[in-house]
Parts: C-alpha cells; structure tokens; sequence
C-alpha cells in the first residue's frame, strides 16, 4: 500500500480512536474510582506506594446504581418515554414519507426540503417554541379557555406529554428520511404484479410495501429512539422535575453533584443498555455505507 | 412508486407541515410583539431585536460559535471525505469493520455520553501529556469535529456510491497518479456532496448545547449555551427575535443550496444526452 493511501486511512482512523473510542476506555476506567475532592475530582486506580503497586477498582459507584432506587426509575422510565416517542414518530412520519415517495418526481424533492428545513434551525429554540405554547397561560390553553371550552389551564408544560410532543417535533425528519429512501428503492413492479392479481390496494400495502420497508423503519426507529434515551434538553425543558429521565440524571450528577465516578457509572449502564440497539442501527447503516 | 398522491396523503402531509412549521411561525409573531409576556399580543414593536443587537454576551458567544463551527465544519469535511474514500473505494482491509462502527456510533450516540467522555479524555491527558493544558475553544473544537466527521461521511459516502466509478478507471488507465484522478476527476463530482456536508457539519456544531457544555472551560461560552441559561429563567422575547434571525439565515441559506442542487443536478442529468 502506498504512503497516500496510507495516510488516506490513517487520519480519520486515529481522530476516531483517539477522541471516540479512547474516550470511552476513560469513563470505564473512572467509574471503578471514588469521587474525591480533588482536581480532578477522583481517585487513581493505581497507586504506587513502598514499593507496592496497588490496584483499587471501586465497585460502589455500581452498587450505588442498582440500590438507589431513583436510577434504575430513570432508565426504565427513559426507555418507555423513547420507545413511545418512537412509535408516535414512526406512525406519524409513515405517511408523510409515502406520500413524499409517491409525489411527483419535481416536487418530491421540495417536499423532502420542507421537511429537513426545519431541523437546520436551531434544536434548542425549537423545543423553546413548545414551552410558549404548552405553559399554563400558553397559547393552547388560552385558545381553549377563549373557546369556552375549559375554564381551567390543563397543565401540558412540565408532563410527560410534553416531552412526547418534544421528541416526535425535534426527531420527525430523522424518521421520515430513511423511510423515504427505503421506499423509494421499492420497485414499483412488485407493487402492479400485486394490484393485476387482484389485491385490493390496502392489502398490496400491507402484504408488499410494509414488509419491504423493514429496513427503513428499523433505521429511523434507531436514530431516534437511541439519542431519546439520554436526551437531556427536552425532558429538561419540557418535562419538569416530575419527569425522570436517565440523560437529566447524568447531567445533574455531574454539574450539579459534580460526582463524575458515578456519572460514569451512569455512562457506561446506559451504553450497555443501547448496546443491542446500536448494533441493529449499525448493521442497517454499515449495509448502508459499503457496497 | 405509483405518481398520484391522494387526497388523504396531501392532507395528511398538509397536517404534517402545519405541525413542523407553526410552532416556528408562532415564535416569530412573537419576537415583534411590544409586551414581555410571550403569549399576550401588546403590539408591534421591534424593540426586542434592538435589545439583542445591544446583549454583549450574546454577541461574543455568537461570534464564539461560529468560528468554531467554521472551522470544525472545515476539518469535518477533510476528514469525513477521507473516511468515505476508505468506505467506499477501499474494500476490505484489516479493521474495517471497527472502522465502520466509529462512524456510524457518533450518528446516534446520545450527547450527554459523548460529552463526558470526551471530557474526562481531555481531563486525563492534560494530566499525562499537559496538553490541552485548558478547557476551551479548543476542546470544544476537537468535540465538534469528531461528532461532525461522522455525519460528512455519511453525506460523501452516498454520493460517491452513486458516482460512475469508471471515470476514476479511465483516468488511472490513462495514467494520472492516485492524487491526480482525485482532485480532477472524483472531488468536482463528488462537490455538492462536500458541500451539503459541510453545511450539515456547520449546522450541527452551531447548534451543540450537551456536548459544549461539557467540554468548555471559563471564558468559552457558545451560543447555544447563552440560549440555554438565559430561557432557563422563564420565557423571552428576545429569544424569539434570536430564533427569528436564526430562522431566517438557516433557511436562506438551505433554499439557495437547494436551488443551486436543483440546478446542478438538473445539468448533469442533461449533459450525457447531449453527447450521445
């Protein structure tokens, strides 16, 4: 292999495992110490004493996880609030991504615009454009006791509700765009020998373009239900300090307890937790990438 | 697929677009209106973006934030293009597949493990090597560029799958070395794609609150990070003309992308039959 070549692989593979992968073997490594109050505020792991190697891996940080009952809340509860979000967001962004796929070929790629612009705005006031609208003296509300419909608020802000209404917003596209490039690939000649056979067109749909769309709703499902896990700006936001969920959790006990042992602790149980779902997303995305 | 769109799916998308766009539209309204209170309308005024225009620290943490997402879209463009190259047109080499993951992990890993890992990396070698010696615009930066690589790769890798590898054929059987057939022949093709990724890549870095706030230091404040603190302490409506300002560049720019796209596309699409 020649010296260009070479140097062709080298850079993005050292960049990645310098400050991707080494990262991780870090936070391992810092979640068997204790805190201390120090700079950094932890303990070696080895320590080099009278001529004494010693090794001390804490097992606490762990132990802590599973006794104190409010992380193992947190996981549970962040794995339900993104498994939700994700099938909202898979049957809200299903019809969107077939009708774009059928459209016409000139304005199917003004449509898919339409849908990508909004994420090119920021994330962050995005999901502050909700806060306006869910509060209490929000427009909804004030909407609806305008209507006569309610004379009370309904407290929306600070719920669960809103953190669906959160992910759904903020993830749409990345739903919608691996499903619309799946069932563009579709070929339409499976679809006419089913419909020419007699099949009535809800069953050529669910008989041949939902299965064969396996693959785009795997992806899409991944690429939001992954990151919703540890979301940590729209639960913080939108869910208020009733909604428990594992990204705030991490964030707090490093900001604000400044224990980072155990918010690596914290790391690597959710890593593990998405383990499975990164290795589906990565077998769809490597198929993907390669021939 | 079939060419008709029913009257069920434009509505449905109609409904689609309502949802995506409205809260967008709302926060506009809003950043014109005289009262503080964000909800009740108390007139037209513009003093909300005069205030903006007047708010130092926003400006310096623009400012801040955007020559790191110049500068890390930069790189992230070098780097992820040089992945892509590896992806597509390597085959198989010894590592491949752990090289693969590296660029698919950062696509879906969740910010808050990115950013203390990235954190207590550059922690631990400032203790080993003293370098990076402080928390800053650099640390921030080498965060940006790592997360960034990932998504340009993405981008380039699927343009240049659907690049006509025998131009690269041709040119290497007419002689011209490795580096010649790639920046005469594979990078003016594979351009949109490096365009498209790089403002991805700028978007992206822009708009990192999680990850920035990990790995900055005192006097490295970004955007995103002002954003965050000051609608921390309730509603504003000088947030609103942020978002208004924000809105408009974002889509400016992405639409005259788009358009240009179009026209690019819309020209090599013709060409071939204009020389057949």
């Amino acid at each position: 292999m020649s010296w260009g070549w070479r140097s062709v692989i080298g850079v993005p593979y050292v960049w990645l495992t310098l400050f991707f992968l080494v990262p991780f073997v870090i936070v391992f490594k810092i979640s068997f110490s204790e805190m201390a109050y120090a700079i950094p505020p932890y303990t070696d792991l080895m320590t080099w004493a009278d001529q004494q190697l010693t090794l001390s891996l804490n097992f606490g940080n762990y132990s802590y996880l599973f006794t104190d009952d409010l992380y193992i809340r947190a996981y549970l509860s962040s794995i339900r609030i993104a498994g939700i979000s994700t099938v909202i967001c898979l049957l809200v962004a299903y019809p969107i991504a077939y009708a774009i796929a059928r459209a016409e070929p000139a304005t199917r790629n003004a449509l898919l615009m339409l849908v990508i612009l909004p994420s090119w705005t920021s994330f962050l006031i995005r999901i502050y454009a909700w806060v306006g609208i869910l509060k209490n003296n929000g427009l909804i509300n004030n909407f609806l006791m305008w209507l006569g419909i309610i004379d009370q608020p309904i407290a929306m802000l600070n719920t669960e509700f809103a953190v669906y209404i959160g992910i759904v917003y903020a993830y749409l596209p990345f739903m919608v765009l691996p499903l619309y490039t799946n069932l563009m690939k579709l070929d339409s000649s499976l679809l006419e020998a089913a419909s020419d056979l007699g099949a009535a067109p809800w069953k050529v749909f669910m008989t041949v373009t939902l299965p064969l769309s396996k693959a785009g709703m795997i992806a899409g499902s991944m690429l939001v239900f992954i990151p919703a896990v540890g979301e940590f700006v729209i639960p913080d936001m939108l869910g208020g300090a009733e909604t428990l969920m594992i990204g705030k959790v991490l964030w707090q006990e490093f900001f604000n307890n400044r224990d980072w042992p155990v918010a690596s602790a914290v790391a690597i149980v959710m890593l593990l937790l998405l383990l499975l779902p990164i290795t589906l997303f990565h077998r769809y995305q490597s198929r993907e990438l390669g021939n | 697929m079939g060419k008709n769109v029913s009257n069920f799916g434009k509505t449905y998308l109609t409904l689609g677009f309502i949802f995506l766009y409205l809260p967008i539209l709302i926060l506009i309204i809003f950043s014109f209106n005289e009262s503080k209170l964000v909800t009740v309308w108390g007139g037209f005024s513009t003093k909300w973006y005069g205030e903006l225009l007047r708010d130092e620290q926003m400006l310096g943490a623009a400012w801040m934030s955007f020559k790191i997402a110049f500068l890390a879209a930069s790189a992230a463009v070098v780097i992820g293009t040089m992945a892509s190259i590896v992806m597509v047109r390597m085959g198989q080499f010894k590592g491949r597949a752990a090289f693969t993951s590296m660029i698919t992990a950062p696509l879906v890993m969740p910010e808050v493990i990115t950013g203390l890992s990235l954190l207590l990396l550059f922690v631990a070698m400032a203790q080993t090597i003293g370098w990076p010696a402080g928390r800053g615009m650099l640390t921030i930066l080498i965060a940006h560029i790592t997360f960034c690589t990932a998504f340009v790769a993405v981008v380039v890798s699927s343009r240049l799958r659907e690049m006509d590898a025998s131009l690269e054929e041709a040119a290497r059987d007419l002689g011209a070395p490795p580096w010649k057939v790639f920046f005469l022949i594979t990078l003016p093709i594979i351009a949109p794609a490096l365009i498209s990724g790089w403002l991805l890549a700028f978007t992206l870095s822009l708009d990192d609150l999680v990850i920035a706030s990990f790995v900055s230091g005192p006097g490295s404040t970004t955007l995103p990070m002002v954003v965050y603190s000051s609608v921390r302490l309730g509603i504003s409506p000088k947030i609103n003309a942020l978002a208004t300002i924000i809105v408009l560049l974002a889509s400016t720019g992405v639409l005259t992308a788009w358009w240009w796209a179009q026209r690019v596309e819309t020209r090599s699409i013709k060409l071939p039959a204009n020389i057949s």
